[in-house]
């Protein structure tokens, strides 16, 4: 088990800047997740801290060792690729076996630790079998246990799950996560998909366009993500980002945009007018919405535009002009097309962005900093 | 009202000519003139004494009674034999070490730079190759070979097999280094880092990985090369003519000498048509032993 300390890591392939000045810390034994777009740098970092890519800039620190110039053979280092990579023309146990060999296991020793964590696993009796006569999940499991047969200090997993099946995922998830508790081994996992990065990590750290954007508990970066981006990738149904201005309407402090006006509580009126822009970009949860047949304040009426009941609740869109707006409806609320309802957002929930993309939160905290 | 719906079925089309075959004609047309007639016109030319004055002179088996009682035969089989197997292994083994030199090695331009040299000569006319390697070999002090170790050896006359065999392995290597370094290509990076991660060195990684999944590959070119060397004569014919004495002379050189220097049509194609045969028996052999009908299974099941 081991620390990992990236620090301003940079990665350039010719002109591309695949990771830019990344800077990341995981305790040991931790498990944590980069998230991403596809080309956001995540599996670039992940085969830089293996030793496969050499950093343009930047250091990797295992346990406070630097290992820069460690080879990948040296890094005790276990990678589950995406693809799998078993090796065609070896056996399912002749695949487990490789790393032992290669590092002059004795045979005795090498056959007890292929049966241990193959029984790990649950794949003892695939060992006789060719990589090709297995299923996507067998393979996946082959390519845990090679990867840990060596008992690595660190387990990298690349998008160890988007081959599967979704049922499939869901137990591996489970199952990995497991193997990782019962282990302890210090883990990072590379994926795109926010369900496996939030489900199995301690911490999520989310990249866009090899640029570090949030790194934090789940919890925090769905309730406080920092930015535009951050808020817009993480969620599912996805965050409503609409463009207001902020603008006394009515004789109350509101946020306005086309067909669309939200009057502000008192805390968020004070925190916008001490603010030198006027332009932001409103951020509403469709879980952060309350629907009302009657009339309350700090709502906004809206026509039901079209439902989407997703067995736990309805998702609920709106349209005010050009701007489309989804709430989730709990089950007990009939909702119909054409209803007139008043969305009531919970205003400690709702986020603001500055036109640079950084909440309005993060902003003052900045201040607060410097000042 | 929506008119009512009749399913009728489909009327039986007249015979006619696939559209394809119009398309086929041209090249069929080549194939016959060009491979088809020529290998029955030597089937029975075999079978005939035909010399210079041309007459069709049908004399049974003779010629193969001939081929049999030949002296000089033993040697050109033995000659083949030496030739066929020493070069095969220059084309495959060097063509596999430039392979994967110049795609695992070296960066991607300049094993790209590289291989476009090496195949240079492949793209040369024989004869402007055969010429340059003549100077090289050239028995004077001016000879470039004779400059470079300092004495005076008349490689062509001396070593007469030697240098038909390194003459003709250099420019063969080429093939497979072609062959070879786009199925390396075509191996997914990932098992190379995969490998890497497990604790390979290079060299295990091409010993371990690389060349298992190169076995379609190799299977290919020795086959390849084992026809093409048995049958092709025209650097041999350039740089040595078989000389001296037959001490270079292989089987398809000895055949085109018999038919076209003796004017021996009729035997000289008695000897071609031998050796067409074990052509095909080798190269039966070899399917067999590379289990040929298993990888195609392979192939097609997934």
């Amino acid at each position: 088990m081991a620390s990992i300390r990236l620090e301003r890591l940079t990665k350039r392939f010719g002109k591309v800047v695949a990771v830019n000045n990344l800077s990341l810390e995981v305790r040991d034994g931790e498990f944590i997740a980069l998230l991403g777009p596809s080309g956001c740098g995540k599996t670039t970092t992940l085969l830089m801290i293996a030793g496969i890519y050499r950093p343009t800039e930047g250091k990797i620190y295992f346990d406070d060792v630097l290992v820069n110039d460690v080879a990948p053979k040296d890094r005790y280092v276990g990678l589950v690729f995406q693809s799998y990579a078993l090796y065609p023309h070896m056996r399912v146990y002749d695949n487990i076996a490789f790393p032992l060999r290669l590092a002059k296991v004795p045979r005795k020793e090498i056959d007890r630790k292929v049966h241990e964590v193959a029984k790990l696993t649950k794949i003892e009796e695939l060992l006789d079998r060719m990589p090709g006569q297995l299923s996507g999940g067998q393979q996946q499991r082959v390519a845990l246990c090679r990867a840990l047969v060596k008992e690595p200090e660190i387990l990298l997993l690349d998008e160890p799950l988007s081959n599967l099946d979704a049922r499939l995922r869901i137990e591996t998830r489970a199952e990995i996560k497991r193997l990782q508790r019962e282990l302890g081994i210090t883990s990072i996992l590379v994926t795109h998909d926010q369900v496996e990065a939030l489900t199995m990590s301690e911490r999520v750290a989310v990249m866009h366009q090899g640029v570090l954007q949030q790194y934090g508990p789940p919890d925090e970066l769905y309730d406080r993500p920092r930015n535009l981006f951050v808020a817009s990738f993480i969620g599912d149904p996805p965050m409503n980002l609409i463009p207001v201005e902020f603008k006394e309407t009515n004789g109350k402090p509101s946020l306005v945009a086309d067909g669309f006006v939200l009057p502000l509580g008192e805390a968020w009126g004070k925190v916008l007018g001490q603010m030198d822009q006027g332009k932001f970009t409103l951020g509403i949860r469709p879980e952060d919405v309350r629907l009302s047949t009657e009339k309350e304040e700090n709502a906004l009426l809206g026509e039901v535009f079209l439902t989407e009941p997703l067995g736990g609740g309805t998702l609920v869109h709106f349209r005010f002009g050009e701007i489309s707006f989804r709430a989730l409806a709990s089950r007990e609320i009939k909702v119909e097309v054409g209803d007139k309802l008043w969305i009531v957002p919970d205003q400690e929930k709702m986020h603001l962005f500055t036109s640079d993309g950084l909440s309005v939160r993060e902003v003052g905290r900045q201040d607060a900093h410097q000042g | 009202m929506k008119p009512k719906r009749v399913w009728r079925r489909k009327r039986a089309i007249p015979i006619r000519i696939p559209p394809h075959i119009p398309f086929l004609l041209p090249f069929a047309f080549l194939v016959t003139l060009f491979f088809f007639v020529p290998v029955v016109l030597n089937i029975l030319l075999a079978f005939t004494d035909m010399d210079f004055a041309m007459h069709w002179n049908f004399v049974g088996l003779k010629n193969y009674f001939r081929f049999f009682t030949d002296r000089i035969i033993p040697k050109v089989l033995l000659n083949t034999v030496i030739y066929v197997t020493a070069t095969l292994a220059i084309n495959v083994g060097l063509g596999l070490v430039l392979g994967i030199l110049s795609t695992y090695y070296v960066p991607e331009n300049v094993g790209l730079l590289f291989r476009a040299i090496w195949l240079l000569p492949r793209m040369t006319p024989p004869v402007v190759y055969a010429l340059l390697w003549l100077w090289v070999l050239d028995p004077t002090e001016y000879g470039l070979l004779n400059m470079l170790i300092g004495q005076n050896v008349n490689w062509t006359m001396q070593h007469p097999l030697g240098v038909v065999i390194i003459v003709n392995g250099m420019v063969g290597a080429s093939f497979g280094m072609i062959i070879f370094s786009a199925a390396i290509k075509s191996i997914p990076r990932d098992y190379i880092m995969a490998a890497q991660v497990d604790g390979a060195s290079n060299w295990q990684i091409v010993r371990r990985i690389i060349i298992p999944l190169l076995r379609w590959p190799l299977m290919f070119v020795t086959s390849w090369q084992t026809l093409s060397l048995l049958t092709s004569y025209e650097y041999i014919l350039l740089v040595t003519d078989g000389g001296p004495f037959y001490k270079s002379e292989v089987w398809s050189l000895y055949a085109y000498h018999t038919a076209f220097s003796h004017q021996l049509y009729g035997y000289g194609a008695a000897i071609a048509m031998v050796l067409v045969i074990v052509a095909i028996v080798v190269t039966m052999i070899m399917l067999k032993i590379f289990g040929f009908r298993r990888l195609m299974e392979l192939a097609g099941g997934g």
